[in-house]
């Protein structure tokens, strides 16, 4: 048998399946945003669905706080990750116990930490009674709102508590890989702690921070079940809102429920096309 | 000089120790729930233990348990079926170069990046008209779309860094081809595919959106329950289903705590838990 066709055999399955599922999905998705789809009649194809999401104020709210999500949790994350892997590459008592409790939530679904923060930082949950039992606030609604609150304070909690590890793992493997040897180098010709790290550690990892940033972002970006269980009703994220307009008795708005998918979509869109570049490259340099 | 390392290095103690604090933390209430009963402001600990939440998750009533056979089920199927297409797919990209070759690394990459919403809703419509929908085969298939990129992406590791030369020397040496799969390549990349699939079952484990919508609500594995239970109020009984929920991936990081550390492509996966 040819190399071509054990390549091609070898990968058939996946691909089959991957064409199938996800750009299957996607373009019915697109097709039906376009309220076009033969099979139930629909043959001629419109854009009321982008009209309408374009022309209504809910939308833009809803993008403005999910982008707004994303972002903030991202960012905070990755900065946290970094301090955290720069801790913990270091050679310590206890080492093997920290690393381990740094990981453990790795493996935790994103909903059980949405449960956890919702029970820590809601009007009557436990840092609200730390807050009473110190004097600070006699009833619950005294505590300030961190859950379904306008700024999306505890969602962002969240992801934060559960992409520290991810954005670090990932960050800490790659400290290891390079070693010390160059900020020797850079300490040995006079750099200061911090100029070393800023013009020799991180030009090396900042590529890797990025991607592992590109991959939190649209996870933080799509992900529907720590906005629905923390986020505020008006306006939601946008996640949310698709799935509300799906499952809306009124078939009407299944096109416009499709539309925020494919919004969604192009917007993982430009974060595989930023993720291809930063990877391919690291491998070049 | 000397204080000045010292300040440092309490500095540095009490900073790992927040973050520690902060990463265990959340979880804690959850435990202290599932063991209270009328845990209510502003006590700081229940006023009374019980084994109450407990009690009832195990029982037939609540439909915990068969929560967890279904979701153990789900999680099982989609992993299997992920090794039987993502080794072979894998190995045609860990160990050839082809044309073409980067379109297909960027079609199964991409289902990592790209939401499950964004791609959920056509399929809904798909499986409308194959009769998929509501059913639990069609949830397993629909997990695919997360795990078997993910399988994939680490067998590719594993193939690029593995030498077909030792096949080629089995077979020259008289072993049929299944012979040579069995005693010679299983053997080499067995702990890559235990690895993958520890992970594949995790991530097919922690889905939610994908099965809330094929499933239709009709198929409940366990984070759809645990969300029943969270908004309907039930803290004790949420806490309970979540210590279950989050067993197996405690499990799997113990089990697998050393790859992590390495600079194995296994954690690239953590990214859809």
């Amino acid at each position: 048998m040819s190399d071509r066709m054990k390549i091609f055999l070898l990968l058939a399955p996946a691909l089959g399946i991957i064409t199938v599922l996800f750009l299957g999905g996607l373009a019915i998705g697109l097709m039906r945003s376009f309220n076009y789809m033969p099979v139930i009649g629909l043959t001629e194809p419109n854009f009321n669905a982008y009209v309408s999401l374009f022309s209504s104020r809910e939308f833009y709210l809803s993008f403005a706080l999910t982008f707004h999500i994303a972002f903030t949790s991202t960012v905070i994350s990755a900065v946290i990750a970094v301090a955290a892997a720069l801790l913990l590459r270091r050679s310590f008592a206890g080492r093997g116990v920290i690393n381990f409790l740094f990981q453990l939530n790795l493996t935790v679904p994103h909903l059980v930490g949405a449960i956890g923060i919702l029970y820590l930082f809601s009007q009557s949950g436990s840092f609200a009674r730390l807050a009473h039992e110190f004097g600070m606030i006699s009833r619950p609604s005294e505590f300030p709102a961190l859950v379904f609150d306008p700024y999306a304070i505890g969602i962002i909690l969240q992801y934060v508590w559960k992409e520290i590890p991810f954005i670090g793992v990932i960050v800490l493997a790659q400290m290891q890989a390079l070693g010390q040897d160059y900020e020797s180098v850079a300490r040995s010709l006079g750099a200061s702690k911090w100029q070393s790290f800023r013009h020799v550690l991180l030009p090396l990892i900042f590529p890797g921070v990025l991607s592992a940033s590109v991959i939190v972002f649209a996870f933080t970006f799509g992900a529907y079940e720590i906005p629905a269980l923390l986020g505020q009703n008006y306006p939601a994220a946008l996640p949310v809102l698709a799935y509300r307009q799906y499952t809306d008795v009124d078939l009407a708005a299944r096109p416009e429920a499709m539309a925020m998918a494919i919004v969604i979509a192009i917007l993982a869109g430009v974060m595989i096309w930023a993720y291809t570049r930063l990877t391919r490259r690291r491998i070049r340099s | 000089m000397d204080r000045d390392t010292a300040t440092i290095r309490s500095i540095r103690f009490l900073s790992g120790a927040l973050l520690i604090f902060w990463l265990v933390v959340p979880l804690v209430p959850l435990g202290i729930w599932s063991f209270a009963r009328g845990w209510r402001f502003p006590d700081l600990l229940p006023q009374e233990w019980t084994l109450q939440a407990w009690a009832y998750a195990f029982s037939d009533v609540s439909g915990v348990l068969q929560s967890l056979w279904l979701t153990i089920w789900v999680a099982l199927a989609a992993t299997a079926l992920s090794i039987l297409v993502g080794v072979p797919a894998g190995r045609a990209l860990g160990l050839y170069k082809f044309r073409g070759k980067e379109i297909v690394e960027l079609l199964i990459l991409a289902p990592v990046i790209v939401p499950g919403i964004a791609v959920v809703l056509g399929i809904h419509t798909i499986f409308i008209t194959l009769g998929l929908t509501n059913s639990v085969w069609g949830v397993i298939l629909v997990h695919l779309i997360p795990t078997l990129p993910y399988m994939t992406l680490v067998m590719a590791g594993i193939f690029a860094n593995y030498d077909p030369a030792y096949e080629l020397q089995a077979r020259s040496l008289g072993a049929s081809p299944l012979k040579t799969f069995w005693l010679v390549t299983l053997p080499a990349i067995l702990p890559g595919v235990i690895v993958g699939a520890l992970f594949a079952f995790l991530v097919s484990w922690s889905q939610y959106i994908l099965t809330l919508i094929i499933g239709g609500g009709r198929v409940v594995t366990l984070p759809l329950l645990l969300f029943n239970f969270a908004t309907s109020g039930r803290n004790d009984i949420t806490g309970a289903i979540a210590m279950i929920y989050i067993l197996p991936g405690i499990v799997i990081l113990i089990l697998t705590a050393r790859q992590l550390s390495g600079q194995s492509g296994a954690v690239g996966g953590f990214g859809r838990v």
